[in-house]
């Protein structure tokens, strides 16, 4: 898996997925800047993140650039908000020409519009939901999961 | 003419009242229940409960029959979504969307709103053009807003009268490309000395125009 060593990475919103995304990248040699409106937020970082931190709204181009997006190879949205994740991702492809970009959904239905608009998505709502329906049908079958009906 | 409003408050109560006394067919989404219910009561409009960026609502709204979408919710990553997906999954011909960050009015053009206004700029446009001094008339704003042409009707006794072009110090990307003296059109040179009741054409970028009008007039823009 390539795990961002030598590139620079924006991650918008530290959160749970954000913070996780943000620190593992750092220690992995990537140069990080993590976003998030709240200070606060930053706190979940561990001590190893070695990464800048900017507060502000992402959703605001100022903010963007004062994380150097015109210098990053890779934007991630990680917001509790999915329609902020889309936004920052198109934003970052289409104005900043960031290589890749890549926003978080939680709604399955969004999606569509996620590919109508040529940018990438993660849906964990979806994820999370296929790997429930694999373990049932795993499940169903005698003796898969050793324990008793 | 078919519209969906997506946002709430007074704003879109007295929009949609508006279109409704022009004729206009007229579908409010808004995420309130409450809001909905007080709307539902006032208008003859279709209103629906929910949230506008879900591409279930904009079809539970009919948003395939709406010839535009008004987007004015507060949040810019919401109206943008909302013209968006009404634009590419539904087929709406025209979007428009109300942002708050000024700088998003271009960022939204360039991902295919149709347009996007912002409040800010046309409450600081009008601030600017009329409440500030009755001596200053925006001519023009050519190519949206990046260059304006301003003329200014210098006073008796403004820091500027008797002192040639060249030692103003005016900044670098601002010109007084004319000067209008007792009718007579004059194009300045560096030498050329202002006189109280000269009438100034002046073109400045946004970035100096506030500084520029301030060094003529000698009053806060």
């Amino acid at each position: 898996m390539d795990t961002g060593q030598g590139l620079f990475i924006i991650v918008v919103g530290c959160g749970r997925l954000g913070s996780y995304l943000a620190d593992k990248l750092s220690v992995a040699g990537a140069g990080v800047v993590v976003v998030d409106c709240e200070e606060r937020a930053f706190e979940s970082l561990s001590s190893e993140f070695g990464g800048f931190k900017v507060e502000g709204d992402a959703t605001e181009s100022a903010v963007l650039q004062q994380a150097r997006i015109e210098k990053a190879d890779v934007v991630i949205g990680a917001t509790h908000d999915d329609n902020a994740n889309m936004m920052i991702a198109q934003i970052a492809r289409k104005i900043f020409q960031v290589p890749r970009a890549i926003a978080r959904v939680q709604e399955p239905r969004r999606v569509a519009l996620c590919r109508a608009l040529a940018i990438d998505s993660v849906c964990p709502t979806a994820r999370a939901g296929d790997l429930v329906f694999q373990t049932l049908a795993a499940a169903s079958q005698p003796g898969q999961d050793g324990g008793q009906p | 003419m078919n519209t969906l409003i997506v946002g709430g408050g007074k704003l879109v109560y007295f929009l949609c009242r508006t279109f409704l006394s022009k004729g206009y067919r007229v579908t409010i989404v808004n995420r309130d229940r409450a809001e909905c219910v007080w709307l539902a009561r006032r208008l003859k409009a279709t209103i629906v409960y929910g949230d506008g960026s879900d591409p279930q609502i904009l079809a539970e709204a009919q948003a395939d029959g709406a010839d535009a979408v008004l987007a004015v919710t507060p949040n810019d990553e919401d109206n943008l979504m909302i013209c968006q997906l009404a634009s590419l999954q539904f087929a709406v011909p025209r979007t428009l969307a109300l942002v708050n960050d000024p700088d998003n009015e271009e960022v939204f053009r360039k991902l295919g709103v149709t347009t996007a206004f912002s409040t800010t700029r046309l409450l600081s446009s009008l601030i600017e053009q009329k409440a500030a001094f009755e001596d200053i008339t925006s001519l023009a704003s050519l190519a949206g807003g990046k260059v304006n042409v301003t003329e200014i009707v210098l006073r008796e006794g403004a820091p500027v009268v008797g002192r040639a072009l060249a030692d103003l110090g005016l900044p670098a990307d601002s010109l007084i490309a004319g000067i209008l003296r007792d009718e007579q059109p004059i194009i300045p040179r560096g030498v050329t000395t202002l006189r109280a009741r000269d009438h100034l054409i002046v073109i400045t970028l946004p970035a100096s125009h506030g500084r520029v009008l301030k060094m003529l007039t000698g009053e806060a823009p």
